[in-house]
């Protein structure tokens, strides 16, 4: 089985504070991974710094990437490889049509047409009336989420972090966004890690493995549903004693 | 002095070279009328065979022999004694452009208007009037240049504009000085009832210093001015630019938009003003700015005065840095840094806001892609 990311003994330093102690995660090819957490638990933390925001300081550790060390390399390199990134809160951008941020996705000039296939992905995301419109600007939060993960999957990556791809997001979207990530890590064998605090996602997305992410610790390695009924039923501090926790790692 | 010529493009190329950035178009095929003011002369004028009984283009000087009323535009909307600038014009002036759009026409190419200095350290003084009569809907296009590089020069030009009832007229000026030009204009225009003004004014290349406040009135019923412009202040230019609308008729309306980027060693003033002197108008202000070296100087100053109750003013300004968050945000899209803040730059600069016939756009942006490739 081909490791697509491990996070090693990872420290992570935000605007001189440590959010991230140390933590060890290893995502293996072909699946998607969910990481659960309350507020302020650091999930956001650990996606960017994965991803190679500069504002999230490695102070020590490390992240391989298909075995390759990438813990010094920037955000261009790291979408280069094959890393991708859907914000949880994306900014706006005034001036940049979503069309032509797309067709930057895609590796194509402005003037460039989308292909067949192209035009199919933007329709299915219902955002073909928005494609003129400055990226998302004034856009409800279930439409910033849909042409986050659009987006995503125009740049074909090997890894989609996904920060908290259900919150603000209604039902539909929730439902079309959760099939086409499915849809995507089936046909690619790509992997993903879906950050959440609510487990809706889980109805429309195949993942056989979930985690919690607690004062800067990984715990309890189990199958997502049964980790979201445990918190639902008893609170995420219950996680930290839990005496069913299942394994080390995956 | 450049010969009087019948072609355009038989203006020799050294004269010329340029004018394209400044939105001319030289073989006029996708314009309605041109003229062209060389240094103190007019020294071409046309207007296309399709529109000859539709408009008006010719010389200030010569509109003003051949008709008498045009007296009663004269000075009317811009004070002779507003200041040394216009008390130098009024003493004495060279021309400038006279362009009339007859009632009722709508004029499907713009107009354009070349002003170009060529002469080292002279000064162009112009008085330019435009007329769009009653009902009338057109696009104008006027480019301003100096043509040699490293020799100072003074631009002062006077524009008085008059929209009429029901008209549309979208006024665009792209300045293109050099290091050395001092600008100077003087413009204010006049809004009837139901009249729409738009101005667009573009300024991306340095200059070494342009100050001017154009003013709109809108004095009739449901009358409309614009103002949008874009700014770009490099190499120890300095850039004092306003935009004032008087909001005089019932239901008046008025919008400012002004986007700038401050760059090394340039210095920027960002002003607007708008006075609510009706119960019922409404205006906007828009400024936006960026900054993006340490050695350079911006400032936003809105003004927003109300005389009656019941005018409605807001202004919205913002300047600053490029935002960090946008420009990691590209480059998780595989943008490297310089061609996020390439793009960022780019889409701030956007004339989408203008309002312009598509062929002007497009040659607007790729000016802008110019300016922006090269920061």
């Amino acid at each position: 089985m081909l490791n697509i990311l491990e996070v090693r003994n990872l420290k992570v330093i935000v605007e001189d504070k440590v959010i991230l102690k140390d933590v060890n995660l290893e995502l293996t090819e072909k699946k998607n991974y969910v990481m659960f957490g309350p507020n302020g638990s650091g999930k956001t933390t650990l996606i960017n710094a994965i991803m190679g925001l500069p504002q999230y300081k490695i102070a020590s550790g490390k992240i391989l990437f298909l075995g390759e060390d990438i813990t010094t390399k920037s955000v261009e390199e790291r979408s280069k490889l094959g890393l991708a990134l859907a914000f949880q809160h994306p900014p706006e951008i005034n001036g940049i049509k979503l069309s032509s941020l797309l067709k930057l996705c895609v590796g194509k000039e402005a003037e460039d047409d989308f292909s067949a296939e192209e035009k199919e992905l933007i329709d299915a995301f219902h955002l073909g009336e928005f494609l003129e419109r400055d990226t998302n600007v004034g856009f409800s939060g279930g439409e910033r989420k849909r042409a986050e993960v659009l987006q995503m999957l125009l740049l074909k990556p090997r890894l989609l972090l996904l920060d908290e791809p259900d919150s603000g997001v209604d039902v539909e979207s929730l439902k079309l966004i959760g099939e086409q990530i499915q849809k995507y890590v089936e046909e690619s064998g790509s992997t993903s890690l879906i950050v959440t605090h609510k487990g809706d996602i889980l109805d429309y997305v195949d993942a056989k493995y979930a985690c919690v992410l607690l004062k800067s610790i990984v715990y309890c390695f189990a199958e997502p549903k049964r980790i979201y009924e445990n918190i639902k039923k008893s609170g995420y501090e219950k996680c930290v004693a839990c005496q069913e926790r299942v394994e080390e790692s995956w | 002095m450049v010969q009087k010529e019948s072609v355009l493009t038989k203006i020799p190329h050294s004269i010329l070279e340029g004018v394209y950035n400044v939105g001319i178009d030289v073989d006029e095929k996708a314009r309605s009328g041109t003229l062209f003011h060389v240094d103190q002369d007019t020294v071409y004028t046309k207007i296309s065979e399709y529109f000859r009984d539709k408009i008006e283009i010719m010389d200030t000087k010569k509109a003003l022999t051949k008709y008498s009323w045009l007296q009663d535009y004269m000075w009317k909307l811009v004070d002779p004694d507003k200041d040394e600038f216009t008390r130098k014009v009024d003493k004495e002036y060279s021309g400038g452009y006279f362009m009339r759009i007859l009632p009722g026409v709508a004029v499907t190419l713009p107009l354009q208007s070349c002003l170009m200095i060529t002469k080292k350290d002279s000064e162009q003084r112009v008085h330019n009037i435009i007329i769009a009569e009653e009902g009338s809907n057109a696009n104008i296009i006027t480019g301003c240049i100096q043509h040699q590089t490293g020799e100072s020069a003074t631009h002062l030009g006077v524009s008085e504009i008059y929209v009429k009832k029901g008209a549309t007229l979208n006024f665009t000026m792209i300045h293109n000085w050099t290091e050395q030009t001092m600008v100077r204009p003087r413009s204010a225009t006049l809004i009837e009832e139901k009249g729409n003004f738009v101005s667009n004014y573009i300024c991306l290349t340095p200059v070494k210093d342009v100050q001017m406040y154009p003013v709109a009135f809108c004095d009739g019923e449901d009358s409309r001015a614009s103002f949008n412009s874009i700014l770009y202040g490099h190499r120890d230019s300095s850039l004092d630019i306003g935009s004032r609308a008087v909001l005089n008729g019932k239901g008046s309306k008025a919008e400012l938009i002004t986007r700038t980027i401050a760059r090394k060693d340039s210095a920027i003033f960002a002003r607007g003003r708008m006075e609510g002197n009706n119960a019922d108008c409404r205006g906007h202000l828009e400024c936006r700015g960026l900054i993006l070296d340490e050695e350079a100087y911006l400032e936003a100053v809105p003004e927003l005065v109300a005389k009656k109750q019941g005018a409605e003013l807001t202004h919205e300004a913002a300047v600053g840095k490029i935002s960090e968050s946008e420009i990691l945000y590209l480059m998780t899209r595989r943008l490297s840094r310089d061609q996020a803040i390439s793009l960022i730059i780019r889409g701030f600069m956007n004339v989408g806001i203008m309002g312009l016939p598509e062929n002007i756009s497009t040659e607007i942006n790729r000016i802008i892609d110019m300016v922006a490739e090269a920061s």
